[in-house]
C-alpha cells in the first residue's frame, strides 16, 4: 500500500467549516462498488458526506475535525481494492462545462417555448384581426424573453467564435454567433420601429437546436486520461541496494548503472538489469504480454516493471529508470497520444467548407438588394440575416452528434463501451486489423488439453491446488470441484515444480528434469508438465493457451470484408505461428518487444494503412494509443483500457465485427445527414436570397430539417 | 385582447417556475451522474439492513 498522507494537503475547508476532498477512484464498475466505498466511509464517525460519481469516477468526501483524516480515507478506499489518484483541475473544469451547457440548453428551451407560443399568434392571424397594439405587445414580450436568453445561452458559441477569431481562424461558431447577434439586434430595431417581421423566434430556435447538438457532442467526448504518467507511477518508491556487506534503501530514481540491487520475491524489478545471483520465475506480462511466468537464472536479462515471483534475485543495474524499456514505452505512448490529437473530425471538415460559403452568400445578398436593387440598407440587411439564419447549420450541427450518440448507445447495449464519438469515425475507415495474441485471440490462461483418467487427475489436482502458478491452476481447474486427496510435506520448488508425499510415496509434479523424466520423445509447442508417483508411474500433461471460441469466425469475417489481418505477438515464434495457422492469419510477427510492435504499426500507418489495434496487455499500450483506432477486451489491464477508444466485454471476439459494422453504418448516416442538410439548403437559400423567408417559414424550415436529420439518425438502431 | 395582458405574464411566470426548478436541479448536481443514478436504485438502503 502506498503512503497516502499527502492527501491531507489536498483537503480544503468549505463554507460550512468542514474539510472536503475529491479523489479519483479507478475501477468502479457497478452499483456494488458505489455502495462499498460510500458505506465504508460513512461508517467513519467524522465523515459527513461521501458521494461517488459513477460517470466520472470522482469521490467527494467531507468531514469534521482534522485534515489528516484525508490519508485515512484514501487508505480505506485503496484497501477496498481500488486505485486512487488525486483529482485533477481538468476533471473539475469538465464537470463545470457540462453543467454550463445544460444550463444554457434549459434557458434556450424555455425562451424558445415561450416565444413560439407568442409567435404562433403572429403567424396565424394578420394585422387587421389582431390590431397594431397587440402585435407590438407580442413583439415586445418576445424581445424581453429573447434578448436575455441569447445573451445568456449564446455564450458557448460566442466564446468559441471569439477564440477562433482572435487566432485569425474561423470555425462553425463564427456564422452561428453572427447570425444570433445580427438577428437579435436587428429584430430589436424592427420592434422599436413597429415593423411586421421580427426574428426572435428564429434566433432562439436556432440556438436551442445547436445547443442540443453541442451538449450531445460534449457528452460523447469523454476525457482521454493520459496513460503515460500513470504507467511511470508504477515505478516509484525504494529499492534495496547492496554495497559490500551492507544493504541500503535507495530511491528508485537514484539508481545508477552497475549498482547491485536485491529484489525479494513478490517485488517489482525496478531497473533493466542482469541477474548475478539467484533463480526465480518472473512475471513478464508488462513487456511480453504473456501471462506465463518466465523461468530465469543467473546471466539472464530482466526488465523494469516485471515482477519477481518466487525467490530473491541479485541484479546488476544495466540501465537506470529513465533509460529502461519501461521508460521507452512511456515515451512512445506520449508520442502516440500527441499524434491522435491531430485527427480532424468530419464535422470540423464540413465547417471549414461551410463557413466561408455562408458568409459570402449573406454578403452577396446584402450587396444585391442594397447596391443593385436599391433597397434601404436596413431591409437589405434583414434579408441577408434571414439568409444567415436559414443556412445556419441546425441540421448540420445535429448531423454528427446525434448519430454518434445513438450508435454509442446501441454499442453500449451490446457491451461495447465507446469512449469518444470520433472513434466511430476512425473505425469506419480501417483497412487493417492488428491483433495481439495472448488474452485477445486466446484466453491468456493455459488450459489442460490432454485427457487423463479420473484417478490420475485427482492426484495431480490434489498437488497442484497448493500452487498459484498458472500451469498448476490449469490442472486444478480441469479437475473441478471434486474431492482432493490429503497430501503431506507439500513443497513448491521455484521454477521447478511441486513435491509432496501421499501414502508414504513421493509425488512430483513439474518440469521434466525435476521429475527425472526423459523428454526425448516429446515434441510439442505446448507447455508440458510431468507427474511421477513413487518414482516410476509417470504421466504427461499437455497445456496450452486456447483460442477464444469465436476467434476463427471473427478473423474469417474480417477477411471477408477485405481486411488485412496482422498478428503481432510478444510470444515465441513457434507458439504464435501455431495459433496463427489455426486462425488462418498469414502475417505473423513474434518475439516482439513493445517498441517493435509500435514501430511496425507506425510504419504500416505511414504507408497509408488505417489500423485497428486489438490488444489487452501493457505491452500493447503504445500501439493501442498509436493505431488510428483501438479496442481492448474488458479483461485487459486498466492501462490498456485507458489507452483504447473502445472496450468490449465478454469472452468472445465478435464485438469487434459488431463495432465495425455499427461504425460503418454511423458514417453512412452522417454522410446522409450532410446530404439532407445540403438538399434543404438548396431549397431554402434561393427563397431566403429572394427575400421570401418570413419568421414562420424560417421556423418551419429549421425545425423541419432538424427533425429530418434526427429521424434519419434513428435508423442507426435498425438492422446493419 | 386585453385578456392577453394577464394571460401572457401568467404563462411566463409558470414557465419561469419550471426554469427555476431546472436550474436548481443542475446546480444541486442532479444531472452530474446520470449513469450512477441509474445504478443506485440497485443499492439497498443501509437503514433497511439495520431493521432486518
Amino acid at each position: 500500500m502506498n503512503d497516502n498522507s499527502g492527501y491531507a494537503k489536498l483537503a480544503k475547508k468549505n463554507k460550512a467549516g468542514l474539510w472536503e476532498l475529491s479523489i479519483h477512484v479507478n475501477g468502479v464498475r457497478c452499483a456494488g462498488c458505489i455502495q462499498k466505498i460510500e458505506s465504508t466511509l460513512h461508517k467513519k464517525d467524522k465523515v459527513q458526506e461521501a458521494r461517488l460519481n459513477f460517470s466520472t469516477g470522482r469521490l467527494y468526501v467531507t468531514w469534521d475535525g482534522k485534515a489528516d483524516l484525508a490519508g485515512d480515507i484514501a487508505n480505506d478506499v485503496e484497501a477496498l481494492g481500488y486505485q486512487i489518484a488525486p483529482d485533477t483541475p481538468a476533471g473539475r473544469d469538465e464537470d463545470k462545462e457540462s453543467r454550463f451547457l445544460l444550463l444554457c440548453l434549459g434557458v434556450a428551451g424555455f425562451a424558445m417555448g415561450n416565444i413560439m407560443l407568442l409567435s404562433f399568434g403572429l403567424w396565424i392571424t394578420n394585422i387587421e384581426t389582431m390590431g397594431f397594439a397587440t402585435r407590438e405587445f407580442l413583439h415586445w414580450v418576445s424581445a424581453i424573453i429573447g434578448i436575455p436568453a441569447v445573451i445568456f445561452a449564446g455564450r458557448p458559441f460566442f466564446r468559441s467564435a471569439f477564440g477562433a477569431l482572435r487566432k485569425g481562424q474561423t470555425n462553425m461558431d463564427v456564422p452561428i454567433s453572427l447570425a444570433l447577434i445580427l438577428a437579435t439586434s436587428m429584430s430589436l430595431l424592427e420592434t422599436i420601429k413597429g415593423s411586421e417581421h421580427v426574428y426572435f423566434d428564429s434566433a432562439v430556435m436556432l440556438m436551442f437546436f445547436l445547443l442540443v447538438g453541442r451538449y450531445l457532442d460534449y457528452k460523447a467526448r469523454r476525457s482521454a486520461k493520459s496513460v503515460a504518467t500513470e504507467l511511470l507511477q508504477t515505478l516509484t518508491g525504494f529499492a534495496v541496494v547492496i554495497k559490500g556487506d551492507k544493504k541500503e534503501k535507495t530511491l528508485i530514481r537514484d539508481l545508477k548503472e552497475d549498482m547491485e540491487v536485491l529484489v525479494s520475491a513478490g517485488e517489482k524489478i525496478p531497473v533493466d538489469g542482469l541477474i548475478i545471483e539467484g533463480q526465480s520465475s518472473i512475471d513478464t506480462s508488462l513487456i511480453t504480454g504473456e501471462t506465463m511466468p518466465r523461468d530465469t537464472a543467473k546471466g539472464d536479462e530482466v526488465y523494469a516493471g516485471t515482477i519477481n515471483l518466487n525467490a530473491p534475485l541479485r541484479i546488476k543495474v544495466l540501465k537506470a529508470k529513465e533509460d529502461s524499456l519501461l521508460s521507452d514505452i512511456v515515451r512512445l505512448i506520449e508520442k502516440a497520444e500527441q499524434g491522435q490529437a491531430k485527427y480532424v473530425r468530419i464535422a470540423d471538415k464540413a465547417a471549414k467548407l461551410y463557413t466561408p460559403l455562408v458568409h459570402s452568400l449573406a454578403l452577396l445578398t446584402f450587396l444585391l438588394w442594397w447596391g443593385l436593387l436599391g433597397l434601404a440598407w436596413q431591409e437589405a440587411l434583414m434579408i441577408s440575416i434571414t439568409v444567415l439564419i436559414i443556412t445556419c447549420p441546425c441540421a448540420l450541427g445535429l448531423a454528427v452528434p446525434v448519430v454518434q450518440m445513438l450508435a454509442s448507445g446501441r454499442l453500449m447495449k451490446n457491451h461495447i463501451l465507446v469512449k469518444s464519438g470520433d472513434a466511430l469515425e476512425r473505425m469506419a475507415k480501417i483497412d487493417t486489423v492488428i491483433f495481439d495474441k495472448t488474452g485477445t485471440l486466446t484466453y491468456g490462461q493455459p488450459k489442460l488439453t490432454s485427457t487423463h483418467d479420473e484417478k490420475t487427475l485427482q492426484l495431480a489436482a490434489s498437488l497442484s491446488s497448493h500452487s498459484k502458478h498458472p500451469l498448476s491452476q490449469a490442472i486444478t481447474m480441469a479437475y473441478g470441484d471434486g474431492a482432493l486427496l490429503e497430501m503431506g510435506d507439500v513443497e513448491e520448488h521455484a521454477g521447478q515444480g511441486l513435491s509432496a508425499s501421499y501414502k508414504g510415496k513421493q509425488v512430483k509434479l513439474g518440469r521434466a528434469d525435476f521429475c527425472g523424466v526423459d523428454v526425448a520423445d516429446i515434441n510439442s509447442t505446448d507447455q508440458v508438465l510431468f507427474m511421477t508417483y513413487g518414482g516410476n508411474k509417470q504421466e504427461v500433461f499437455h497445456l496450452a493457451d486456447t483460442l477464444r471460441p469465436d476467434a476463427v469466425g471473427t478473423v474469417q469475417a474480417l477477411k471477408d470484408m477485405n481486411m488485412r489481418i496482422v498478428m503481432l505477438s510478444g510470444d515465441r515464434q513457434q507458439t504464435a505461428q501455431k495459433i496463427a495457422e489455426q486462425l488462418g492469419i498469414n502475417e505473423v510477427r513474434a518475439e516482439l518487444s513493445p517498441v517493435d510492435k509500435f514501430n511496425i504499426t507506425e510504419k504500416m500507418q505511414e504507408e497509408g494503412a488505417h489500423c485497428l489495434m486489438v490488444g489487452d496487455g501493457l505491452n500493447d499500450a503504445p500501439v493501442l494509443a498509436a493505431a488510428s483506432v483501438s479496442m481492448a477486451p474488458g479483461s485487459a489491464v486498466d492501462m490498456a483500457q485507458n489507452a483504447t477508444d473502445m472496450v468490449y466485454m465478454g469472452n468472445e471476439t465478435k464485438p469487434i465485427i459488431e463495432a465495425y459494422k455499427v461504425a460503418r453504418k454511423t458514417q453512412n448516416l452522417v454522410i446522409e445527414n450532410f446530404v439532407l442538410a445540403a438538399l434543404y439548403n438548396l431549397v431554402a437559400i434561393p427563397l431566403a436570397v429572394m427575400g421570401y423567408v418570413t419568421p414562420m417559414i424560417a421556423a418551419i424550415a429549421m425545425s423541419g430539417s432538424s427533425l429530418l436529420v434526427i429521424g434519419n439518425s434513428l435508423r442507426v438502431k435498425g438492422k446493419l | 385582447m386585453s385578456i392577453l395582458l394577464y394571460l401572457i405574464p401568467i404563462a411566463l411566470l409558470l414557465g419561469l417556475i419550471g426554469l427555476g426548478a431546472f436550474i436548481w436541479a443542475i446546480k444541486s448536481g442532479q444531472y452530474d451522474d446520470l449513469d450512477g443514478a441509474a445504478r443506485r436504485i440497485l443499492i439497498d438502503d443501509d437503514d433497511d439492513e439495520e431493521q432486518q
